[in-house]
């Protein structure tokens, strides 16, 4: 494995992974309904002591 | 007849407490006396004396404390609070000594007759300070609170029984030999990663149980959903680890010698050095303080976060644009230009995701905005806050190569990484230390609210003064340096900027000293609250309710 090979994956296929994980990940925190499910994650903290 | 029924006597009873502990300390004190008279070079057998008195001592204290009986029960229900408590005494400890090597690397700037040679002159106590004030004192300050509010928010005791004891104690052991090792003249010449092949070994050995005992805790947990401060946390814990090794990869010149000579060479070096260095600002001071940010203001305010997926938005941001930034440290190099857009595009788009969690921050508060002026402790996080959002800002400014051309090499970088550093991750800390020692030691308040009052205004004062007389010098440093006559002449030779630097240097030192007479003050307040003192004072205007009137 040489230095050209892993650009060329870091520039197609890894670029487009991680690409579409991170778009994953925001579209998964907006999804319709993870409203709810946020705020009541947010009170954790303020649960006990 | 009677029949003596002897209880049959249990591994238990006889258990010397910290036996395995002090066999294996005295064995490890051993192995460093054995390297202190074999060492290859003379800077290394000191350090290993240096290391020899650290552990011995250590096992010394371990033996007065050893007892034959049983040990007390331990409650799995409890939270384990003993190794934050210490967490915290050493963060202010040794925020106390970082801040004060660096008034004194200050006025040695100003003055060059107090460099002290060899052990105390500024090549080798400015590898002190940054790593006293980042890693001694920072880091204490995130193992703390890491451990404290894993507990909390996943409600579940610390896993691995003494290994939290462990991380504490090797953490603080790794400290010493870093510290020791620069007044000694041992350094790797890494910036922020100066300690020599061993102490990383060290590092890493303590950094994989870190990681262990965090994780532990999280599988354990009894809240089904992982509070982002956690993801936060970890993300520091992983991400240092990955960082450090990769760094750090070099090969000593002898296994028992203090020198070792890096893997890579040249622009890979310099570039692997800068990937690691800005992301330890990435994940070190933003991301594990931002950790710090997520749960003690929500606690401080008593109300939750702003926007709970904003905040998961800001974490996945922060990790997958931070970790691309480092090159712009090496703008106009022999890095491939390619590389050096690359890094400034990344730092650029940063803005973004650093103001989204500024702004979350922030409008946690939305609603008690009053807290600002009758909570002390809140007053310090918010200016924590704002701090995080101009030095975020100032950054990708920074980053941008034409600014750079200017900002580089020159004090404006000194300024920016002291507004984050004292204002974002120093006032992030105090707060968080402010609101957890009376709930640690079982306190009704703070010995004083009004202490924090002045310790606030005394740092924030010296932030700004810091902040502003660096811009000045290093702008003007700048503009010296690139100053042309018609016949293409530099104007000004370096000693002439140095010069006229003079006055900046001197008030500089009075701003850094500002922020350490509030870190005194904070250390005082802190020790007296812990004794159990509390000050009779004025309760703070509006920090209690006003009196109804009856009806």
């Amino acid at each position: 494995m040489d230095y050209t090979l892993m650009r060329e994956f870091a520039d197609s296929w890894g670029l487009l992974a991680m690409a579409v994980f991170f778009v994953g990940c925001i579209a998964f925190a907006l999804r319709p309904g993870g409203r709810a499910q946020a705020d009541e994650a947010a009170r954790i903290p303020l649960k006990d002591d | 007849m009677a029949v003596t029924i002897r209880r049959k006597f249990e591994i238990g009873d006889f258990a010397m407490r910290f036996g395995t502990e002090i066999v294996l300390l005295s064995l490890f004190a051993f192995a460093a006396l054995v390297a202190a008279g074999f060492g290859a070079d003379e800077p290394f057998r000191q350090h290993m004396w240096v290391l020899f008195f650290a552990v011995a001592g250590f096992t010394a204290i371990l033996l007065r404390k050893t007892e034959f009986k049983p040990a007390a029960p331990i409650d799995p229900e409890a939270y384990m609070d003993g190794p934050v408590r210490y967490g915290a005494i050493a963060t202010m400890f040794w925020g106390v000594v970082g801040m004060l090597v660096g008034v004194v690397i200050a006025l040695q700037l100003a003055y060059p007759d107090l460099n002290i040679q060899p052990w105390f002159n500024f090549g080798r106590l400015r590898p002190l300070h940054t790593s006293g004030v980042v890693f001694a004192f920072g880091g204490n300050a995130l193992l703390c609170t890491s451990l404290y509010v894993v507990q909390r928010t996943c409600r579940a005791r610390l896993f691995g029984g003494d290994l939290a004891w462990f991380v504490f104690w090797g953490y603080q052991l790794f400290i010493v030999m870093a510290a020791t090792g620069y007044l000694l003249g041992i350094t790797e010449s890494r910036e922020y990663a100066e300690p020599e092949w061993y102490v990383d070994i060290w590092l890493t050995i303590v950094w994989v149980a870190y990681l262990l005992l965090f994780l532990g805790t999280i599988m354990k947990r009894k809240e089904p959903h992982i509070y982002v401060a956690n993801w936060f946390y970890l993300s520091f814990i992983v991400t240092i680890a990955m960082l450090h090794v990769v760094n750090n990869l070099s090969m000593p010149a002898s296994f028992l010698g203090s020198k070792s000579y890096s893997a890579f060479s040249g622009v890979q070096d310099a570039l692997t050095q800068w990937w690691y260095g800005h992301n330890a600002v990435g994940f070190f001071l933003t991301a594990g303080f931002l950790g710090m940010m997520y749960y003690f203001v929500p606690k401080q305010a008593n109300r939750p976060v702003y926007s709970y997926r904003l905040s998961i938005i800001h974490f996945w941001a922060i990790i997958f644009l931070y970790i691309w930034a480092g090159p712009h440290h090496l703008h106009y190099t022999a890095l491939p230009d390619w590389a050096q857009t690359l890094g400034m595009v990344f730092s650029i788009m940063l803005w973004m995701p650093s103001w989204g969690g500024m702004i979350n921050g922030l409008m946690t508060l939305s609603g008690a905005w009053d807290k600002i002026r009758t909570d002390p402790i809140i007053r310090m996080m918010v200016m924590a806050i704002a701090f995080y959002g101009m030095s975020t800002f100032e950054g990708p400014m920074m980053s941008i190569k034409t600014v750079n051309s200017l900002s580089h090499y020159t004090d404006w970088t000194i300024g920016h990484v002291h507004s984050g550093a004292l204002g974002w991750v120093g006032m992030i800390s105090f707060g968080a230390i402010y609101y957890m020692v009376p709930k640690l030691w079982n306190r009704q308040r703070l010995y004083s609210l009004r202490l924090v009052t002045w310790h606030f205004w005394l740092a924030t004062l010296g932030i700004v003064v810091y902040a502003a007389v660096m811009w000045v010098s290093g702008i003007m440093q700048g503009l010296m340096w690139r100053e042309y006559d018609e016949q293409g002449f530099l104007v000004y030779s370096f000693a002439e900027t140095v010069a006229a630097m003079h006055p900046y240097y001197v008030m500089r030192a009075a701003g850094g000293a500002l922020y350490l007479s509030g870190a005194l003050l904070m250390a005082w307040n802190i020790t007296m609250t812990i004794l159990g003192y509390q000050r009779e004072e004025q309760p703070l205007p509006g920090s209690e309710p006003a009196l109804q009137l009856a009806e």
